[in-house]
């Protein structure tokens, strides 16, 4: 289990005495869910889209309409920092 | 490239489809609005938020894929690509994974090798593999310039966020810059050409990456390829894969490694330049999409859309030439936008005139539109009045510079070419008895040139010609006027 890898994907940043601690329970996690594969499901269709089969009836789509959006202030009320308009975050490349 | 060395290149193009609102949001898909205007809870990827699909990226996604030869598949899969970027709200970029909306596609385009001025080669068929078409939305626009304290921060617009695309890639199957220039030039003429995509590389909507790598003749495996990003247009894509080739085979000769990486292309120092490594390579730890349902298309569905779908260009090329016996590069330059060829092809036919309706289009009509900066869909000369012109100039009724004067003429203020040609007083004088009249006049005031004609001086014959000329006005059919001269005279 590499755990360092997972936190980097996650970008968490986690100390030597946390590795230590969580491998072998994220071990454990991925066992327990692993035992599903002892059941045969070669004949089950995979559920995609978590609809039943009532729900699957449900329209799933709508037409090129525009809707009225929250417009620029709205959109940036909540954000951390905003400038000039824009989202402002740390300097990416 | 270098004697003995092939380059093995494969393409990726993104194409935003060209709908009024986003993927699976209703926030208008516009460009230039106020940044973050057109944003919703969904595409701000706000806890909670559900998408819900725009059934016109469906019709246009299969627009798209039947034009460049890929299958519709019936069910296709929404997954979930994970990465952290700022210009990525969700935290994942709903794509389409191991079941894309299509695939398995053959395309033919024609290509041309350039010599160093650019100038084109035989024009030959290339039948290239293109893998899938898959659907996804488009992430949101980062700003590095132009607002406060940039060496500090970087700025989002979440306008460009959820906005549709088609991403098409290819299989390996070129094997130089400009086959893969010529490749991008048909797909985005094509997309253009179905309405399936605007496809301005200038305005974004349509980016392209090339993958790159090069092998001894006769070698089976591929070397390592480098991912070559920010190419803004199918020029500047050209010349970073030509740079990459030539970059690659001396590295391989001198025996240095040539790393799988990411490279841009910098304009200012015209080379390629690395952006980040393998090892920084990401894990997209794809799933799929629980909030979407799968794809589904009937085949019903499919039929209508290529029912519907226009004559592509290509198509329309081969016939022009077949049915109106034009050369190569004629119905070339003919079907280069959809309008023009519109237009070519309504002129030819009302003026029953093929060959002489497209001449006069690609070098007259073309100018004149270029002059005004306007196109043949907008062009003040509509193709019956241009069909009229020209049957009056095959009718001999006026001549080809007086056909020039009147075109340009109805270019600037719309009449029609009859009116024109009686403003202008160009109607010819083919009628017979009327130019009989007026030489039997002057043959009866010069009888010392005719006496010295008939005596051998045919230099006079021109001067016969310019009396008749300058007695009608300049109206005399000459064909006919020499004809009768001949008569006259002998």
């Amino acid at each position: 289990m590499d755990v360092k890898k997972i936190a980097k994907l996650a970008h968490l940043e986690i100390t030597e005495e946390e590795v230590a601690l969580y491998t072998p329970q994220m071990a454990n996690i991925v066992a327990y869910v692993e035992q599903l594969n002892e059941l045969d499901t070669s004949s089950v269709e995979p559920m995609l889209g978590g609809l039943t089969k009532e729900g699957e009836l449900t329209e799933t789509r709508r037409a090129d309409v525009p809707h009225e959006s929250l417009g620029q202030e709205k959109a940036l009320d909540q954000a951390p920092s905003a400038v000039a308009g824009h989202f402002q975050v740390p300097k990416v490349l | 490239m270098k004697e003995g060395w092939e380059a093995i290149i494969g393409m990726e193009i993104h194409a935003q489809l060209a709908t009024e609102t986003k993927i699976f949001c209703a926030c208008a898909a516009n460009f230039g609005d106020e940044p973050n205007a057109n944003t919703c809870p969904v595409c701000l990827g706000l806890p909670g938020a559900l998408p819900v699909l725009n059934e016109k990226v469906v019709e246009l996604g299969a627009k798209a894929a039947l034009s460049l030869g890929l299958n519709v598949n019936e069910t296709s899969i929404f997954a979930r690509k994970n990465y952290f970027y700022p210009d990525l709200p969700k935290g994942y970029q709903i794509s389409q994974y191991d079941k894309p909306f299509s695939s398995n596609g053959e395309l033919t385009i024609m290509t041309a090798e350039r010599d160093e001025q650019g100038r084109a080669g035989d024009w030959k068929p290339l039948t290239i593999r293109i893998e899938r078409m898959h659907l996804e939305e488009d992430a949101g626009k980062n700003i590095h310039e132009g607002l406060p304290e940039v060496e500090r921060f970087s700025y989002i617009d979440l306008n460009r966020a959820g906005t549709p695309l088609g991403e098409i890639v290819t299989a390996p199957d070129f094997r130089s810059s400009w086959q893969a220039y010529d490749y991008v030039n048909h797909v985005r003429r094509v997309l253009q050409w179905v309405g399936a995509s605007d496809a301005d590389m200038e305005k974004g909507n349509l980016r392209c990456e090339a993958n790159v790598s090069v092998r001894r003749i006769g070698e089976e495996k591929f070397r390592n390829k480098v991912e070559l990003k920010n190419l803004n247009s199918v020029r500047f894509m050209q010349k970073a894969i030509e740079f990459e080739i030539e970059r690659q085979i001396a590295a391989h000769e001198a025996g240095e490694p040539v790393n799988q990486e990411t490279r841009l292309w910098d304009e200012k120092n015209n080379q390629t330049r690395i952006m980040r490594s393998k090892e920084d390579a990401h894990d997209y730890r794809y799933f799929p999409e629980p909030d979407l349902q799968p794809l589904t298309v009937s085949k019903q569905f499919i039929e209508q859309v290529k029912a519907d779908m226009p004559e592509l260009p290509d198509a329309m090329h081969d016939r022009f030439v077949e049915e109106y016996e034009l050369s190569y590069n004629d119905a070339s330059q003919l079907v280069s936008d959809k309008d023009l060829a519109a237009f070519y092809e309504a002129t030819a036919q009302a003026s029953n005139n093929p060959r002489v309706s497209a001449n006069f289009i690609l070098s007259e009509l073309l100018r004149e539109l270029n002059n005004a900066d306007k196109t043949a869909k907008d062009s003040p000369v509509s193709a019956e009045n241009l069909a009229e012109l020209i049957k009056t100039l095959d009718a001999g009724k006026i001549n080809n510079n007086q056909a020039k004067e009147v075109l340009t003429e109805m270019f600037g203020n719309g009449k029609s070419a009859d009116e024109v040609i009686r403003e202008k007083g160009f109607e010819q004088i083919s009628d017979r008895s009327t130019i009989e009249k007026i030489i039997d006049e002057i043959v009866e005031k010069n009888q010392n040139q005719v006496v010295a004609y008939r005596g051998g001086n045919e230099k006079l014959f021109g001067f016969f010609v310019g009396q008749t000329m300058k007695a009608s006005g300049g109206k005399a059919n000459p064909k006919v006027v020499n004809e009768i001269l001949k008569e006259k005279l002998s």
